[in-house]
């Protein structure tokens, strides 16, 4: 029993040397508790899988180091072990808020005890757990998937205003089962079903990548005998459909008229060619609202459940005016 | 006619074309439109040459009873090697760029194919091991390559590797033509084919019989991670950008399949490149499939699964034999192994 405890202890105080050690860097925040009123923030990330989650990184670190807060920086590697090895330093290291995006939506309740238990508030990023214990975060801040769908949804409704013609719809998902492929897909679904002329002629899922996107798409063009729009679950697929589009000799976004979710760079340069027609942003610059946001928990000021992320949709005019500001 | 060993693959091919026609009336139109054909079978060609190359080199290594897990990753290294090359170069239009990305990824791919090779024909450690290590780290590298971004590259030559046009005909589909007449050629025009079965079916005898199988068997690896690092160039050319996390993702199971599908054994010993090319054909058309006839995303893995094992129950001469109610029961060797074709003309 007492050789398991000190391998524990062992273990634990290797864990917190190596992670002051790569705090260090940062500039002494070691006893940023006592000394100031600077803030100590552990965040733990899921990793670094897409350039959408590379601009969240970048934005919540920036976003500290403006506010005036110490953040302490754990990439996860996209695995939840890693990710509560995380926390339970910071547990450890008495920060004073943790942030997390978590990997996985469940097995975070022992975790988030411990840190209750320590009285270390936790703000969810991007992704939501499914525990059923409410107090054991303060907060959820990230992106509606099924907001951003009715976005989509009602610029089409707008865009058809007044016409009676029917409009047939080709839908490329997103990764099957994933939430944003899901709630994209509803959101969309739910605002178009009030207007009969709107049809969704074919459906199939693009697996959010440029490659599966044409390819999908080029199937499409061939079976379906007339497309007015697509809809794309992301940017990857309506950049991959759009070659697909001028392949086939037509014009995307006059002839096809594309819609897209996500907002990244590339797209932006497309949309300001006029290929592609509108784009709800998908926001992973949360840095600055978490900040905010931490502080308020930390003072003890009473935050909602659940903070959507600023978003925006972005038309063709707006797009040349956007692109040079776009930072993923 | 029905005995030969690409009737059932091709029966197959021929069914699940003519089931779209059902769907599609014009499914087999090709027109010409900007200079170039345009059409179903010219989509089901060109998205599948990356996936006939990468059969191609898996069916040799197969044939000497070895297996390539490590295609996956070696077609997203090279194309992402390939890209961020050219992202990188001051004139990404010029050819000299070009041609110096796809040496640097070919070049990288025939380092990555000669690790397999020695790791497995001299080290001697267990192919599907050996090849496993370079799957599970490959994508790592390309996504360290592409520092986890996918990486767009505006290039016209390099653009004509993958998506461009030549003759009227896409790049792609005439590249891997070739390299499947070559490959044919120097397999079963010399020695070389019925070398690589015989390393395959029995290494103590070939090596007894004066056979140089180290050397064989190093050659199929690398001809394997050759083969990949060019569907990699095509398949980050057709959407001129690369993604490292994604591209050529789990494209080694569909060229096993692409193999068994066309008649060749896993057990080694023999091989059929034409069946593979069929079977490679018969996997992009399902897809094509799947895409035209509007079978709902969460449904079309079972769909592919009932066709897979319909037609490897077709080919199955046991199975075949049973459903017929024939009279005479096949032999032992062809029951136990129902993938075998039925007839022996090794290296034919």
């Amino acid at each position: 029993m007492s050789k398991r405890a000190a391998a524990a202890l062992a273990a634990a105080t290797t864990m917190v040397a190596v992670l002051s050690a790569c705090g260090s860097g940062g500039g002494g925040a070691a006893d940023s508790k006592g000394s100031g009123h600077k803030l100590t923030v552990g965040f733990s990330q899921v990793g670094a899988e897409s350039g959408w989650r590379t601009a969240n990184t970048k934005s919540v670190q920036d976003a500290a180091k403006k506010a005036g807060i110490t953040l302490k920086f754990s990439d996860a590697q996209q695995k939840q072990e890693n990710q509560i090895k995380a926390i339970r330093s910071f547990i450890q290291q008495k920060v004073d808020v943790i942030a997390f995006s978590p990997v996985v939506e469940s097995g975070w309740d022992t975790v988030l005890k411990e840190a209750k238990a320590a009285h270390i508030p936790v703000v969810l990023t991007d992704r939501a757990v499914d525990s059923k214990d409410e107090s054991l975060y303060a907060t959820f801040l990230g992106s509606d998937f099924v907001e951003e769908g009715k976005k989509a949804g009602d610029w089409l409704v707008k865009e058809y205003q007044g016409k009676s013609d029917a409009v047939n719809i080709v839908e490329l998902q997103g990764t099957t089962g994933s939430a944003p492929a899901n709630d994209r897909k509803s959101g969309f679904a739910d605002v178009i079903k009030t207007d009969a002329k709107f049809k969704i002629t074919a459906s199939q899922t693009g697996d959010f990548t440029r490659a599966k996107g044409k390819e999908v798409m080029q199937a499409f063009l061939k079976s379906q005998p007339k497309i007015d729009v697509l809809y794309a679950h992301n940017d990857d697929m309506a950049l991959g459909a759009v070659q697909a589009i001028e392949e086939a000799g037509k014009r995307p976004g006059t002839d096809i008229k594309i819609i897209s979710v996500d907002g990244v760079r590339d797209a932006f340069t497309a949309m300001s060619q006029g290929k592609i027609n509108v784009l709800v942003e998908c926001n992973p610059l949360l840095g600055d609202q978490l900040m905010d946001l931490i502080k308020k928990v930390k003072a003890g000021e009473q935050v909602p459940r659940r903070i959507k992320t600023e978003e925006g949709v972005f038309t063709q005019d707006q797009a040349a005016a956007a692109l040079p500001t776009r930072q993923y | 006619m029905t005995k030969h060993r690409l009737f059932w693959p091709a029966v197959v091919l021929a069914a699940l074309l003519l089931a779209n026609v059902v769907f599609t009336p014009d499914f087999f139109a090709i027109r010409i439109k900007d200079g170039h054909l345009y059409g179903s079978l010219i989509d089901i060609l060109h998205f599948g040459a990356p996936l006939i190359l990468v059969a191609l080199g898996m069916t040799l290594v197969i044939a000497t009873s070895g297996i390539d897990l490590s295609v996956g990753s070696t077609v997203a290294i090279a194309g992402a090697l390939a890209c961020l090359h050219i992202s990188g170069a001051a004139d990404p239009a010029s050819p000299a760029t070009v041609l110096g990305a796809v040496a640097l990824a070919l070049g990288v791919a025939l380092v990555l194919g000669a690790v397999n090779g020695v790791l497995v024909a001299r080290v001697g450690v267990q192919p599907i091991i050996a090849t496993l290590i370079l799957m599970v780290a490959g994508r790592g590298v390309a996504q360290l390559v592409t520092d986890g971004q996918i990486v767009t590259v505006t290039s016209e030559p390099y653009k004509l590797i993958g998506g461009g046009y030549w003759l009227t005909m896409p790049f792609a589909i005439l590249f891997a033509a070739a390299v499947v007449l070559l490959t044919s050629l120097l397999t079963r025009r010399t020695a070389l084919g019925l070398l690589l079965e015989s390393v395959g079916g029995n290494p103590v005898a070939s090596r007894l019989a004066g056979i140089r199988a180290t050397g064989l068997i190093g050659l199929v690896y690398l001809f394997s991670a050759l083969c990949a690092g060019v569907a990699g160039l095509m398949i980050s050319s057709n959407v001129s950008s690369a993604d490292g996390n994604n591209a050529g993702l789990w494209i080694e199971l569909d060229a096993i399949l692409a193999v068994v599908l066309g008649g060749t054994s896993l057990t080694g010993g023999r091989f059929s490149l034409g069946g593979t090319v069929i079977g490679a054909l018969i996997i992009q058309t399902l897809s094509t499939t799947v895409y035209t006839i509007g079978i709902p995303p969460e449904t079309t893995l079972v769909f592919k699964a009932f066709v897979v094992i319909a037609v490897c129950l077709i080919q199955s001469p046991a199975f075949r034999a049973k459903a017929a109610r024939r009279r005479a029961r096949p032999g032992r060797g062809t029951a136990s192994r129902p993938l075998t074709p039925e007839n022996t003309e090794v290296g034919a």
